[in-house]
Formats: structure tokens, sequence, C-alpha cells
């Protein structure tokens, strides 16, 4: 395969002037990636703080008080209090409290009596397993700290305290990771979907078959498409990373080159696996429908992303292996997090450019230069 | 030998199929160089696929393509640059503009430095593009993207060129101007291959191929078939009462192959030149005269086809004459009056007026982009009206746009059938949503497979029947509900002349059972089967009248029998003449 350099230059000059006129394009790779991070980053939040808890106190006596006082003192906790169970429970329904905590009116008597078992009761929302796991574990907790202060003081202090300390994200701030995470998303989107409509575009106008019946080679017309959109995929990411250290504070621990390369690795398989459905269905709208299911929702689900890989039954997550994504998560995830782990970046880089290889290589198998075939 | 320099590319048993499917049977041609050489016949036919051979974009199945002597598939890089091919929606990037357009395959064709500035002088002159070279290419018209597409295949200034279906989409005058431009460059010593499915255009070339179902009907000069038919055309004038049932009695008769109406009056071939019909049996009244004229490319293809179908439509029979509600005004059973379509600024149908009667046929005939197809719309009830009014059988198209939808049969252009349901759903389908039910739906079906013949076909997909069928397929759909009103988009573009005839010979014997017909076209075969044209030009009605009318109209000394092409283009011409000095 030979290549003319004015020929490459020729046609990478009309892509771009056709990314560039193209309004839906800027907007994918330029307006979309922003709205994204910023859904990731703020509207998507997996930290459960302050949960909203009814509390409903139908003793009156000084041990229910000093209870209920516990509770609205918990930095995690925002209650509410009434006397009207029906009322509470009609809340809990309406989704207006995460759970309803019910004091009866012989709490005190219960808890004078016995050991403190059973004396309150608790009702969460098991619609949203996650939450009620939450208002479950922290109204435990502080009903356990409840009645070690009511046994006499602080019994258990100073023979040990427990100090956790969260490496690589100590604030635990979702964001940190979600919003590099998201990036892999949008390097998806700008990869796989803008390039599975561009051959296929040209087959639905004809000026593929104009094309092909001038002297331009395999290479050229392969090349023509993966230089543009790589280079319009590398300026969406520049501007990515810049919206969120800048913006958004998310911190950048790891080098900007080695953050360079393995973008590049992850868009060369983006961007051959949206070639290579545009030119194997020569179809707008079945490439973009191919794209969506083979490349944007794994990046969404099978990532790591949002749903953590190990959590996952065993086939499906054998199937993640197979997802470019999953390794670009990965080292996003520790470049953004943690800075260079080679250990884990290596493994990454080495997928990436084994998947790369493969979905160029594919594509460029499968590039015509006739009608029927090669 | 001297004759076989003069071949460009030659073809020897030359075969193609896809998937299974003959598209070409062993084709044995020669095109030579210095002449346009037509690739003539309707749409199916195997034109592209054998362009396509010729281009090194497909490999044939049997037999070989030699293009300068050279297999354009194994050399295809060193044919390249000498042939020039232009697809049939041309490769055009319609975001680029033109000079963009012309950057771009000067450089993919090789064309640099002083060579470049010289050709694309040299081609912005000759296809007068020069003034609109920081225009996109989508915002040309069609026949300056024609021209356009035509100067990006010049590049390189190939030896060959080959041009598929240049003139779809282009209007009249375009057209007239793309030929001139590509005869200068055939009597320049280039090979051109001009494929078409307009008959009347394959008359100039100097050679034609005439193309049917894959197969060769005739290579030769075009002239020489048609002198071959010398003293087999006749023109029947003076016609006195109804010009579509004489046309149906001349068709009966056994000496005749083929008839079309003319204006007022019938085209007819014969068997044989010496036999004539018996003038008394035509019963065209008293002035009648037969008169021998010049023989067509159709009626020799018709011929080679074996001759056209009869005159006499099974389905006419089959359907009971159509009636009118009490009330409906039978002088106007369609109506516009003032009517207006804006789309923002553009005016797309500019205050058009029209009536129309029962039984009638009136053509709206127009260039493409004139405001045709947005006149028909709004007609049918498919597209609001800005202003004015639009009535089908006395109903307001504005207020009850589903009750006259009711009253109205519509055939659209591409036919627009379900691909992938079978002959007898798309019958049961269409049936079913003009609210035919039960035992009715049921006879309504099994009528129109019997008067279409369509038995054979009931299980095929719609998608894979022969155009033809695809057209009858369509008709029927269009019909099953006995309206008395029958709208057609385009309905007979690139089917084969036999098909047209029998097509029209069905049209002709409804109109007779009072069915009111109403049809868009830009092809002048079918205008001459309209009783009554408007000629639509940029929105507006620019002229209507009968077809003699209009040709009338356009006489002058130079051309004192203009045709139905002459007759638009002088009226177009005369209009924008008139439009500039105001």
């Amino acid at each position: 395969m030979s290549i003319s350099l004015r020929r490459l230059a020729a046609l990478c000059r009309k892509e771009s002037y056709q990314i560039v006129r193209d309004p839906s394009s800027i907007l994918i790779a330029f307006v979309l990636p922003v709205l994204l991070l910023f859904i990731y980053g703020y509207g998507i939040n997996l930290d459960a703080n302050r949960v909203r808890l009814g509390i409903v106190q139908q003793d009156g006596g000084v041990e229910a008080s000093r209870f209920v006082q516990t509770l609205q003192a918990s930095p995690f906790i925002a209650a509410s209090l009434s006397t009207s169970e029906s009322a509470m429970r009609q809340q809990l329904q309406m989704g207006e409290v995460r759970g309803v905590v019910i004091l009866r009116s012989d709490f005190s008597a219960r808890v004078r009596q016995g050991q403190g078992a059973a004396a309150i009761q608790l009702l969460t929302d098991g619609a949203e397993p996650n939450t009620a796991n939450f208002v479950a574990s922290y109204v435990q907790g502080v009903f356990q700290l409840w009645l070690n202060q009511r046994q006499g003081g602080q019994p258990a202090a100073a023979t040990l305290t427990v100090q956790p300390r969260y490496w690589f994200n100590p604030t635990t701030v979702s964001r940190n990771y979600l919003v590099p995470g998201s990036i892999s998303v949008i390097m998806t989107i700008i990869g796989a979907l803008l390039t599975s409509l561009v051959v296929a575009r040209e087959w639905e106008r004809g000026t593929m078959e104009a094309l092909l019946s001038t002297p331009v080679t395999r290479a050229e017309l392969l090349l023509s498409k993966i230089i543009p959109y790589y280079l319009l995929g590398m300026a969406a990411m520049a501007m990515c990373v810049l919206v969120a250290t800048l913006v958004m504070g998310v911190p950048l621990r790891g080098s900007l080159w080695v953050l360079f390369v393995v973008t590049s690795l992850f868009l060369g398989s983006a961007l051959g696996l949206g070639l290579l459905l545009s030119t194997t269905t020569r179809n707008q709208f079945i490439a973009a429908q191919f794209a969506l299911t083979a490349a944007f929702l794994p990046a969404i689900m099978l990532s790591g992303f949002v749903f953590e890989i190990r959590s996952m039954p065993l086939a499906v997550q054998a199937v993640t292996y197979l997802i470019p994504a999953r390794y670009f998560v990965s080292a996003l995830q520790t470049l953004f997090q943690a800075g260079e782990i080679w250990p884990v970046l290596l493994i990454n880089l080495l997928f990436l450019l084994l998947s790369a290889a493969f979905w160029l290589g594919l594509t460029a198998w499968r590039t015509p230069r006739r009608l029927d075939g090669n | 030998m001297a004759v076989s320099e003069d071949i460009a590319i030659r073809l020897r048993a030359l075969g193609h199929a896809f998937a299974g499917r003959p598209a070409l049977h062993a084709l044995d041609a020669d095109i030579r160089r210095g002449i346009i050489t037509g690739l003539v016949g309707p749409d199916g036919a195997g034109k592209t696929t054998l362009l396509r051979l010729m281009a090194g974009l497909l490999k044939p199945d049997s037999g070989s393509v030699q293009v300068e002597g050279l297999d354009p598939v194994t050399a295809g890089d060193a044919l390249r640059l000498q042939l020039g091919y232009m697809p049939q929606k041309f490769g055009l990037y319609e975001d680029l503009t033109v000079l963009e357009n012309l950057t771009l395959y000067a450089d993919l064709r090789g064309v640099t430095g002083a060579a470049r500035e010289e050709s694309f002088q040299r081609l912005l002159a000759f296809t007068d593009l020069a003034r609109f070279t920081e225009r996109l290419a989508g915002k040309l018209s069609g026949g300056m993207k024609q021209k356009l597409g035509l100067a990006c295949t010049l590049l390189g200034s190939p030896r060959i060129l080959l041009l598929d279906e240049p003139c779809v989409g282009v209007d009249p005058i375009s057209r007239r101007e793309l030929w001139r431009m590509v005869s200068s460059l055939a009597d320049g010593g280039m090979a051109v291959l001009w494929s078409t499915s307009y008959l009347d255009e394959a008359e100039l070339c100097g050679e034609v191929l005439l193309m049917h179902e894959g197969r060769l009907q005739y290579s030769g000069s075009p002239q020489a078939l048609m002198d071959s038919m010398q003293g087999r055309s006749l023109l029947l004038q003076g016609i006195a009462g109804n010009r579509r049932q004489v046309l149906r009695r001349a068709l009966r008769c056994t000496e005749v192959i083929d008839g079309a109406l003319q204006g007022h009056a019938v085209r007819l071939v014969l068997r044989t030149a010496s036999e004539l019909p018996d003038l008394t049996s035509l019963d065209a009244g008293p002035h009648a005269s037969l008169q021998t004229v010049k023989p067509r490319l159709e009626d020799a293809f018709i011929d080679l086809l074996g001759g056209g179908p009869g005159g006499d439509s099974p389905l006419a029979e089959h359907m009971p004459p159509a009636r009118l509600p009490d009330g409906v005004d039978a002088d106007a059973v369609i109506v516009a009056e003032q009517l207006t379509r804006r789309f923002g600024d553009f005016v797309a149908t500019d205050h058009v007026d029209f009536r129309i009667r029962r039984g009638e046929i009136f053509g709206l005939l127009g260039p493409n982009g004139a405001g045709k197809s947005t006149t028909f719309k709004m007609m049918c009830g498919l597209l609001p009206v800005s202003s004015g009014q639009a009535r089908v059988m006395g109903l307001d198209l504005k207020k009850s746009a589903s009750q006259a939808r009711q009253q109205i049969g519509y055939m659209a252009q591409k036919f627009a059938l379900y691909s992938n349901l079978s002959v007898a759903q798309n019958l049961e389908f269409f049936s079913g949503i003009y609210g035919l039910s039960g035992t009715r739906q049921r006879a309504a079906v099994a009528d129109m497979v019997r008067v279409f013949g369509l038995q054979p076909y009931l299980a095929m997909n719609a998608g894979e029947l022969p155009l033809g069928f695809k057209q009858r397929l369509a008709l029927a759909c269009a019909l099953m509900h006995q309206p008395p009103l029958l709208f057609l988009d385009e309905p007979t573009s690139g089917v084969d002349p036999v098909s047209r005839r029998e097509f029209w010979s069905h049209i002709n014997s409804l109109v007779d059972k009072g069915v009111t017909v109403m049809v868009t076209t830009h092809f002048m075969d079918e205008a001459e089967y309209c009783d009554r044209i408007g000629l639509v030009y940029r929105g507006r009605m620019i002229a209507s009248g009968t077809p003699d009318e209009l040709k009338a109209m356009a006489a002058d000394a130079d051309l004192p029998d203009p045709g139905m092409e002459d007759a638009f283009i002088a009226l177009v011409q005369r209009d924008d003449q008139l439009r500039e000095a105001t």
C-alpha cells in the first residue's frame, strides 16, 4: 500500500472542512463532553451525606428524648420529628424521608427493663437498597452509641480508637473517580459514534463511489478518516482534562504524557471500531445503532466506571476483559487519583495496545477498493 | 488495423450476477472514440452494473472487459487516471464549496501546479461555474451540480468518460447544455459512454447500446435503427371524438404494434410498412388522415421488444364508472384557487389557479424544484396550505383533509410500497387502510390480482419485483378502494416503454370511466397524454393549455413545429426574459 502525501493531505483537509461545517460534530465533540462531565461530576453523587430520616416519638420520657437528641446530633442524619406514625409512613411512601424511626410509648420502659432489644422500629425504603442500607447502618450506629453513653459515659474510650484514612481519595469525593471514568465515555462517543457515521455517509451520498474511481489507495482512505478524528478526539480530551482539573477541582496526579499515550491507544480502538462498523454496514443509522450497543453502553456498564467489576457475575466479568473502556477507565482513575502506579498502568496499556491493533487491523482489512468487497 | 485503434473499450461475453441473480448476460460490444455512445435502457436493465465493471469497481463473473487494452480490475492503478467515471449520485461533497470540491479531486487525480490553474480556468469557463466558486455544492441547482460533477471528473484529462444517467434530476435546459459540453469533448477524441433511460436523448448519440433486462438488444447507430423503421411510424390527425377510444381501436388492429397519444393526434407504429390499418375501422371521424412521420428510437425499441401491449385494459373493464356525489360541479372536481405555500421567505407555490373537469387528465409539468411536488402535496392534503384554497370533490382540504383523501388514489414517484412485505401483504395492507374489510376486501384484492396478473408473484417481496410489476402493484394499491380521483406523482420515470404504454392504457381507460387524473411529470412523453397541462416554473404557473396549445405558443419562425420539450424550454426562457425585464 503506497501513500501519496498530497492525496492524504487533500482528503484530511476535506474531512476537516466537513467536521468544522457540521454543527452536530462540534456539538458531539465539545458541547456534549462538558455536559456529561457536569452530569457525572455534580448530578450523580454516590456519597450518602445527610440522609433524611423521620422520627415518630410516641414516648415523652427522658430516655426517648435523649435518643432523639442523639439522632438529631448525628452529622449524617437530617431528622424530622412527628408524633403521628401514619403521617410519617406517608412521607416515606412519598419519598420525602428515606427511613422512619418509631419510638413506641413503652420505649423508656423497655430500655430500662431489658437490654434495649427491639426497643425501636426502623422502616426504610427498600426500593433503593443502597440508601436503605445506609439508613439502617447509620441508625444502628447511633443507637449503639446512645446505649454505650447511657451505660456510663464513654466506657470504651481510650482503650481503642479507629481513625480511618482513605488512600488516593482522602475526602472520598465520588466526583474524583466518576469524572475520569466519564471521560472514557466521552472518548467512546467521539471515537466510535462520530466515526461510525463518516464512512457510511460517504457510501450513502455516493461520494465513496466517486473516490474509489480516483487513484486513492486503501491506506490513504483509512488514514484520512483516522487522523482528523484522532485530532478531534485529542482536542476534546484536552478540554475535558482542563474542565475536570480547573473547574471541577479533580486532582490529576499522573503525568500528562502518560495520559496522552493512554488516550491515544484508547482512541485507536474506538476509531477502529467506529470505522469498521461504518465500512461494513454502509448505512449511517445501522452503524450508529451498532456503535451505541457495541461501544457506548459497554463503556458505561462494563468498564467499572459506575459499577464495580468485581461485584459482577463471573460470566459478565469475563466479558469486561473484551471492552477496551475497561482498561481506559482503570488507567484514567489511576492516573487522576493515584499517579503513575506502573504495575496497574502497564497492564492496561498493553491491553489497550492490543485492542487498538485489533480494531484498526480489522478495519484496514475490511476497507474495500472495489464495490464488491476487496 | 486502423479500426481497432479507434476502439477504447471492448466487452467480450461479459456477464455479472448479484447473489446468483444475473444482471448482465454475455455482452459483446465495442465502444469507439470520438463519439458519444448511449447506454440506453430502462431502470434495472444493467446500465450501472456495466459502467461499474468498466470503471473497475466491480469484478466481472464471466467474460472480459478491456479498457484501453487493460483489465480495469488488475490494472486499476494504471487506468484510473485515463478514465473519468461520474456515478449517478455524483460524489460531490455538499458541505464543500465548488472550488474546494475541484481542489480535492485535483489533488486526488494528481493535477497540480500550473496545470491545475490552467484546468480550473478551462473547466470553470467550460461549465460556466466561475461565478459560483465560493458557493457550497449542496446549494447548487441540479443542473449545476451535474456540471460541477462533470468538471471534477474531467480533471486530469481522462481519455474515457463514463457518465451514469447524468441527466436525472436536471431540467431540460441544463440537459441540453450538458449534452453540448459532452459532445464537444467527444469531438476532441474522447470516448464517452452516456447512460440514460430517455430514448429521445439516445437518438442524438453517435452509437447506442440498447439494453433490456441485462441483455443487449441492439448496438450500432441509432439512425440506422430508426431508418430501418422507415414508413412504419404514422400520425393519425384530424380526429373527431374521443382520441383515447381511437387509440384503443387502433391498437386492436393486427397491423399496429404500438400506439400512443401525441396531443390531439395518435401516433402509431405498424408491423410492416406496406400494411396500413383500415381507417374506417378506427372510426376517427370524416377528417381523419394517416400521415407517415419520422420514426423515433422508441418505436424501434418497442419493435425490438416484440411490440407494445394491446390498448384494452382489463382494469377498466372491472372498475365501475366513477360517479360524483350530488352537488359537485363536474367542471370543477379538483380546484386550486390562488394556492400558495411558503417555507419561511421562500414561496414554493405562488398563487396557482387551476380547475380540473371530471374525466380529464391534468398534468403539472416543470423542472425539479419548480414547485410541482409542493402543489401536488397540498392537493392531497399532505401539506397545509399557506393561503388560497385547495378543493377536491367540493371538499376543502383545509377542513376535511382525511375525508378528501378517501376520494383519492395516490401513486407516488418511487412506488411507496413496503419492499419487505410480500405482494399479497401489500395489497391487504393498502386495502385495509382505505377502509376495506371482510368479503369486500378479499374481493378487491382478488380483482386486482386478476387484472394485473399478479398471481405468480403473490408470495414474493415487493422489493424483489421487476420494475414493471412494482408499478402495476403500486397502481393496484392506489385503486382498490375505487377512487373517483387519481393522483400520480412521476408515475413512469425510468420504466421501460412497454410497461409505460401499458400503464397509460390503464389510465386512459379509467379516464373514460369518469376517473379524474392529476399527474406531475418532467417527462415529455407523459405530458403528451394529458388533456391539459399547467407549466410550473419558480412556483408560478407560467402557462396552461392543451399540449398542442402549448406547442403553438412556443412556435416561431425558427421552429414552426416544436416538440413538447422545445415548447417547454421556449416558455421557460420567455418567462426568464420577462422577469429580467421587470
